[in-house]
């Protein structure tokens, strides 16, 4: 048999070297490490100081991004069905608004439920989080069964729910929340939040059925279905599991505002899903991990911070933050295209 | 035992026949990431003849008529076109040289009409510059006329049989005026009624002194039409024959390095078990009251044109689509198949017809793509799968199946259609179902493939599996079958067994 000769004809193939296989985060990662070098030398020259010997700074920098990366992880997972999710930032507020209701403090005069305070912190946590799944189970019923367009049916969510954290209190904030809600938002607590819930969907996307039926739902939706995946009844599930996690980002911004408005989570779906596509998610789905979406939120944390630091125009901040976002995925398009070709 | 085949790798006088030659190629290489594709590669195109290239899934054919179309650049080599060097950057410079190809998938805009699927880019203005739409179809009618092709020219492509789409392509590359064209596997979605219609254009094109490169997996019709084959094996040219002096074997001999012994191997005859039982199962408009049983280690052909309604019936009785009545038992319990779900949970598998459409996860790996199905039943704990247990077991699924990947980490995108499909039989013998139904399980696979499958599908039933077969493939059936159902327009027109079933029994009863 002309074994020998096949085998010479088909040398090894590239990116697998003995056992160990390059991770896909490795060269958005590498992208993370360059900009923090660009910090670093401006730092130095424009400065004079570190961008990066500075541990306040940063855990500012991971701070400030701990929300939108709870969110990312639960959009991450949508757009690797094929989908997309714009009512995440929505959804946080109403979270954060419907949990501070039950957080506010006997001290507060103005309470919003004056027999409902210094209510014990897990009942606005369970209800912020109840609120989230909810709004995501409304989004993967009306994209699974109802087979609306995930974005229509979450561009729907999104005013709607922003409608909802508005016609709450009339638009009025809540404060006076308890320390022991808010404590959930002091100090390294967010950060703490988001790693957590980075690790568990790690895990569950790479080593459970869960994460396997999703992948091949975004691979190839009729495919998924003949090999005997109830695609409506997972679909249901990441779209839930989606809105949960905006519902406990939308908790931890309260809680580390002390205080809930109907505008939070502003535009946050945006920066979330940048993240992901960031981190190497496709949204032709089927592709996408939880390591690179945490690194694409990392990546939008340093810039912003970067450019604090260099002092660089809030207004020219927005600008450049587009174009980073868009020359990272064309660099990804580039690279898969090749890779493929 | 590597047997070596003696012929000549470049023809003698290669020089003075690149002047007389319609198209030239000689030193072509390309390479991908990890694969030479094509090693030095030459061959000749004359005038007015039907060109056949052959090899397995992945020796180099289709990459070399992408150069030729202009989709790669090759790394190193020439093109002469009328004995004029050529290079080809894009598909339209291939195109508007005089070099069209028709693809394996078919390229046309299906919400767009026939006559603006053939003059995309070139629509005749009027002097405002806007398209002039009556001139346009008028073109068509005469070009389609030319051709011999029945088509309304306003007709939307979507609406189109696969064989008229074909038709569309080929009208396509003729208003290029080309003189080369490229056809990949043409007659893979094409029944035979089809495949003649097909042949008789190209019978015509040929008169008109265009050179036709053709390829196939279909031996039979490569001696039909061809003048010369030429053969290819792990992206290097082995040899050419006139195709009067040769012969189906020492095509394949050439094509695998090795003999394949037989294509149909012998099976055992099937007991009387009676694992599927189908009673008048109907889905209201496409077909009605099919009644079949199947049994174990029985393999039972499934034929008819397509259209006929023999995929649907498979469809159905996997739960992809829930029959509006009938009944279906297996092993005498009555069962409501209302998702692939159930059907898997009773023991089916079900290898679907389009396999980049229902089957296939490209993006993701080998192993992926096989554990899929068996995630249902087996593999899992408490949510989470069983990672090394699993890929253990797909790994030797592979080796089994003899899938030529570098290892189950490989994206599926990356394999040839011949291990693409293996891997999707691998999917479903992980579940270790009972009653099999494959819907053209050996479509655009090369022989060896072939024979592999073959081998696999009859040792599954003298295993005691019950399988379904649909193919269009006459030889696959006649040769595979212990009974042979056909359909026609949504009703089974007759059953046959193995002895009574010829090629013109068959196809009496799927044209009744």
């Amino acid at each position: 048999m002309g074994k020998d000769t096949t085998a010479a004809a088909i040398p090894e193939y590239r990116g697998s070297f003995g056992g160990w296989r390059k991770p896909q985060e490795l060269n958005i990662f590498l992208v993370l490490v360059g900009i923090v070098l660009l910090c670093e030398v401006c730092g130095w020259l424009l400065i004079g100081q570190s961008f990066v010997w500075n541990p306040q700074r940063l855990t500012i920098t991971i701070l400030q991004v701990s929300v939108v990366g709870i969110i990312a992880i639960g959009v991450t997972q949508v757009i690797i069905t094929g989908g997309i999710d714009l009512s995440s930032g929505s959804v946080v507020a109403a979270s954060a608004m419907m949990a501070a209701g039950f957080a506010q403090s006997a001290e507060w005069s103005k309470a919003l439920y004056p027999s409902l305070t210094d209510l014990p912190a897990i009942v606005p946590i369970a209800i912020g989080v109840l609120i989230g799944l909810l709004a995501g189970m409304t989004n993967g019923v009306f994209v699974a069964y109802a087979r609306i367009p995930p974005f229509i049916a979450t561009l729907g969510m999104m005013v709607s729910a922003r409608g909802i954290s508005k016609w709450y209190t009339k638009g009025q904030p809540i404060s006076g929340l308890t320390d022991q809600f808010t404590a959930i938002g002091s100090a390294a607590w967010p950060v703490f939040v988001f790693i957590v819930v980075a690790m568990i969907f790690h895990v569950a996307l790479r080593y459970t059925r869960y994460g396997k039926y999703t992948y091949a739902i975004g691979a190839n939706v009729q495919a998924a279905r003949v090999s005997g995946i109830d695609v409506e009844r997972h679909l249901v599930k990441v779209y839930a599991i989606a809105g949960m996690l905006a519902g406990l980002a939308g908790i931890v911004t309260a809680a580390r505002a002390q205080t809930a408005q109907s505008g939070m989570g502003y535009m946050y779906e945006l920066d979330a899903i940048a993240a992901a596509v960031i981190g190497g998610t496709s949204l032709a789905g089927g592709v996408g991990r939880i390591g690179g979406t945490v690194i694409g939120v990392v990546i939008l944390g340093v810039m912003s911070s970067g450019f604090t630091f260099l002092r660089v125009d809030a207004y020219y901040q927005e600008i450049v933050k587009g174009l980073i976002i868009v020359t990272a995925v064309t660099i990804d398009v580039y690279r898969n295209r090749q890779k493929r070709s | 035992m590597q047997t070596t085949v003696a012929v000549t790798r470049t023809p003698p006088g290669i020089e003075d026949k690149r002047q007389s030659c319609l198209l030239s190629v000689s030193g072509i290489s390309k390479s991908f990431p990890g694969v030479v594709a094509l090693d030095d590669v030459s061959f000749q195109l004359r005038r007015g003849t039907v060109h056949a290239l052959m090899g397995e899934n992945g020796a180099g054919k289709s990459t070399l008529m992408k150069i030729l179309a202009g989709i790669y650049q090759p790394d190193a080599g020439e093109i002469f076109l009328d004995g004029v060097s050529a290079q080809f950057k894009t598909p339209l410079d291939a195109l508007t040289q005089g070099v069209g190809m028709i693809h394996q998938e078919l390229n046309l805009m299906p919400s767009m009409t026939v006559a603006e699927n053939i003059w995309i880019g070139r629509e005749p203005r009027n002097r405002f510059g806007i398209i002039d739409h009556r001139r346009m179809n008028r073109l068509s009618v005469d070009l389609l006329a030319e051709l011999k092709i029945s088509l309304n020219p306003e007709a939307e492509v979507r609406h189109l049989s696969i064989a008229s789409r074909q038709m569309v392509e080929i009208a396509k590359a003729v208003s290029y005026r080309s003189r080369v064209l490229i056809m990949d596997e043409p007659t893979s979605a094409l029944t035979e009624r089809e495949s003649a219609h097909l042949f008789e254009i190209i019978g015509d094109l040929r008169k008109q002194g265009i050179g036709i490169v053709y390829i196939s997996h279909k031996m039979h019709e490569i001696f039909e039409i061809s003048d010369e084959i030429s053969v290819f094996r792990d992206g290097k040219y082995i040899g050419t024959h006139a195709a009067a002096a040769t012969n189906r074997d020492e095509i394949i001999h050439m094509m695998v390095g090795r003999d394949i012994s037989t294509l149909f191997p012998k099976k055992n005859v099937p007991t009387d078990d009676v694992l599927l039982s189908v009673r008048d199962l109907t889905l209201r408009g496409v077909f009605s009251g099919v009644s079949f049983d199947l049994r174990a280690g029985e393999i039972l052909g499934l034929a008819g044109l397509i259209g006929s309604g023999r995929s649907n019936v498979a469809e159905t009785v996997f739960g992809v689509t829930p029959a509006t009545s009938g009944e279906i038992r297996i092993k005498g319990q009555r069962v409501d198949l209302k998702s692939p779900r159930d059907a898997i949970s009773n023991g089916m598998a079900f290898l679907t017809e389009d396999r980049k459409q229902s089957g296939c996860f490209l993006v993701l790996d080998v192993l992926e793509n096989m554990q899929i199905a068996a995630l249902q039943s087996q593999f899992v704990k408490a949510g989470f799968v069983q990672g090394k247990v699993i890929a253990a077991a797909c790994s030797e699924m592979s080796k089994t199946l003899r899938v030529k990947s570098s290892g189950i980490h490989t994206t599926v995108e990356n394999l040839s259609g011949g291990n693409q499909q293996k891997v999707l039989i691998g999917r479903w013998l992980l579940t270790r179902p009972g009653i099999l139904i494959l819907d053209e399980p050996t479509r655009g696979i090369d022989v060896a493939a072939k024979a592999e499958i073959h081998a696999l599908v009859s040792s599954l039933a003298t295993a005691g599996a019950g399988v379904i077969l649909i193919s269009s493939e006459m030889p696959e059936i006649l040769g595979m079958s212990d009974r042979i159902m056909v359909m026609h327009e949504g009703k089974i027109t007759g059953v046959l067994d193995r002895d009574e079933a010829t090629q013109v029994k068959i196809m009496e009863l799927a044209s009744k």
